[in-house]
């Protein structure tokens, strides 16, 4: 069992990080997930695993963080407010720890309402930001959200949060995301960019205000699939962007598949010429396969030793 | 105030079932002013559900009556001789109103013909709103008057989440973020800096054993 997180050292060492994410099923079994995993292995330095996204209940990220972590792959569990309460959540998290889940990413969460349980209670007992400061103090001084101390090994988590660079006035986002950072958010995931100029302006900003040296911040990127794909991101998903002219080169391309692949891998090209972006988080939503050819093809394989 | 709503008509009929006698109560309060709890609203019902009695051949008879407040048990208190007239009372008080009339006449079913929904107004755009979730702990003084915890759908207390896409909600497009709202209103105001600090989780401990209570006659601390 890996001590420390290698996601961690790799960022701390200066290395250009690459993430990728992966949804667990949506039944007992784990293979459909280390099918997914065996793609990924040895292309990136950590895999995320989401909490019930969308709020549709799946197999539990901590098991499947821990099934990842037995095929030999760096999970980074997520943890949404929606579905624990904070007596839940310090319990699930001793208990990730215990199993040797190492890296934590804190959402708030996306609401009940759109998954498959809209009659759901939601919980939003904390918000990501009250999670990350929580999850913080679990480490150090190793003490509950209560103020009692914890007993034995304290959960040392590598704590990341989310941002989007792209959901309304930047200069609110960079206030939040300071805001994330003074919580103690020890790395950041942002939304997929699409929109490379605004990314830059945000970017200019977080130096600006120095949160790029207090955090780590890796750009997210998605392979766009298909023209539908493009579409039903830039309609119906919230939060993300995409520009006229990303749409129109799918639009006019004979393999629009394979225009998605070469767009991502030149994003990310621009992505790592911007000062402070120390990484990349691959959101390949249903096309984990494709991971590998990106990380090729942009140049950053192979990948550190873990 | 509270805002409630009618009941469907069929959950009502089917709740009075073995009813053959029902004393129907307005409430003049919240639920009179939000124009579903008033006498002339439980007129109608009443109306509708001894139609709907005879339609199937049976009798149901009704007395309509309406007390100011039904959250007050000296208000209740008056309508003791028609309670015991009745029988059973189908209240269009909220659900506190419906509660107290139950209090009151213990050996009597209670039903309640509402729904109640909200602590809210009537707004510009033209619907009842929720303003208040009755947390116990205002702090609408560093939110620009506009509470997050309420008019947030995730009750986020340090925004807004990255959902939000041109000043509205992501859970309801027709919602405008909250969070946004507060930025907005307290950009105004150049109190900005009020949002820098990180708001600690809500402290939900503020319940007795069960119903929160405060006065002279209880004790809030539990002992
Ligand atoms: S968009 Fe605004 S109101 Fe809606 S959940 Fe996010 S912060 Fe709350």
């Amino acid at each position: 069992m890996t001590l420390e997180s290698n996601l961690a050292r790799l960022l701390r060492e200066g290395h250009f990080a690459v993430t990728a994410e992966v949804g667990p099923p949506k039944g007992a079994s784990a293979d459909p997930l280390l099918q997914k995993a065996a793609a990924l292995k040895g292309y990136v330095d950590a895999v995320n695993v989401t909490d019930c996204q969308t709020a549709v209940v799946r197999l539990s990220s901590i098991a499947a963080a821990v099934h990842l972590k037995a095929a030999g792959l760096e999970p980074v569990v997520q943890m949404t407010g929606r579905d624990r309460n904070r007596i839940a959540i310090q319990s699930d998290l001793l208990g990730a720890y215990s199993l040797g889940v190492r890296n934590l990413l804190c959402l708030t969460g996306d609401h009940q309402r759109f998954g498959n349980h809209p009659e759901a209670r939601g919980v939003f007992d904390l918000d990501s930001i009250q999670m990350v400061a929580m999850v913080r103090r679990l480490g150090d001084p190793g003490e509950f959200l209560c103020g009692e101390p914890i007993r034995g090994e304290r959960p040392r988590f590598f704590v990341g949060a989310v941002e989007n660079p792209f959901a309304g006035p930047l200069e609110m986002r960079v206030r939040r995301l300071e805001k994330k950072i003074e919580a103690g958010a020890e790395f950041i995931q942002t939304q997929c960019v699409f929109d490379l100029e605004r990314f830059r302006r945000f970017m200019a900003m977080v130096r600006e205000h120095g949160l790029h040296r207090r955090g780590r911040i890796l750009a997210g990127v998605t392979p766009l699939k298909s023209v539908r794909m493009a579409r039903f991101m830039r309609d119906q998903v919230a939060g993300i962007t995409i520009p006229d002219e990303v749409l129109a080169r799918l639009e006019n391309a004979a393999d629009p598949a394979a225009a998605g692949v070469s767009l991502c891998v030149e994003q990310i090209s621009e992505l790592r010429k911007i000062e402070g972006v120390a990484g990349v988080h691959i959101m390949a939503i249903a096309w984990e396969q494709i991971v590998p050819e990106i990380v090729r093809r942009a140049g950053l394989y192979p990948r550190p030793a873990q | 105030m509270i805002v409630a709503e009618a009941k469907p008509f069929a959950e009502v009929a089917g709740m009075i079932g073995g009813c053959r006698r029902l004393l129907v109560v307005a409430c003049a309060g919240c639920t009179a002013v939000c124009g579903v709890g008033g006498v002339r609203q439980a007129g109608e019902l009443a109306a509708a559900l001894r139609i709907h009695f005879r339609l199937k051949g049976l009798e149901l008879e009704t007395e309509v009556t309406g007390v100011t407040r039904q959250c007050e048990p000296e208000f209740v208190g008056e309508l003791a001789e028609a309670v015991a007239r009745c029988g059973a009372v189908l209240s269009f008080g909220c659900g506190v109103g419906v509660q107290f009339v139950a209090d009151r006449f213990a050996g009597v079913p209670v039903f309640p013909a509402l729904n109640t929904r909200f602590a809210g107004g009537f707004t510009v755009s033209g619907a009842w709103e929720e303003r208040c979730r009755l947390c116990g702990d205002c702090q609408l003084h560093l939110t620009g008057g506009i509470c997050p915890l309420t008019r947030c759908a995730k009750g986020i207390l340090n925004g807004p989440c990255g959902g939000v896409q041109d000043g509205r909600c992501e859970v309801g497009w027709d919602v405008p973020c909250a969070w946004m709202l507060i930025h907005e209103r307290l950009a105004a105001l150049g109190r900005t800096e009020l949002l820098r600090p990180i708001r600690p989780p809500r402290n939900w401990a503020h319940t007795s054993a069960g119903p929160r209570r405060q006065g002279v006659s209880t004790d809030d601390s539990g002992k």
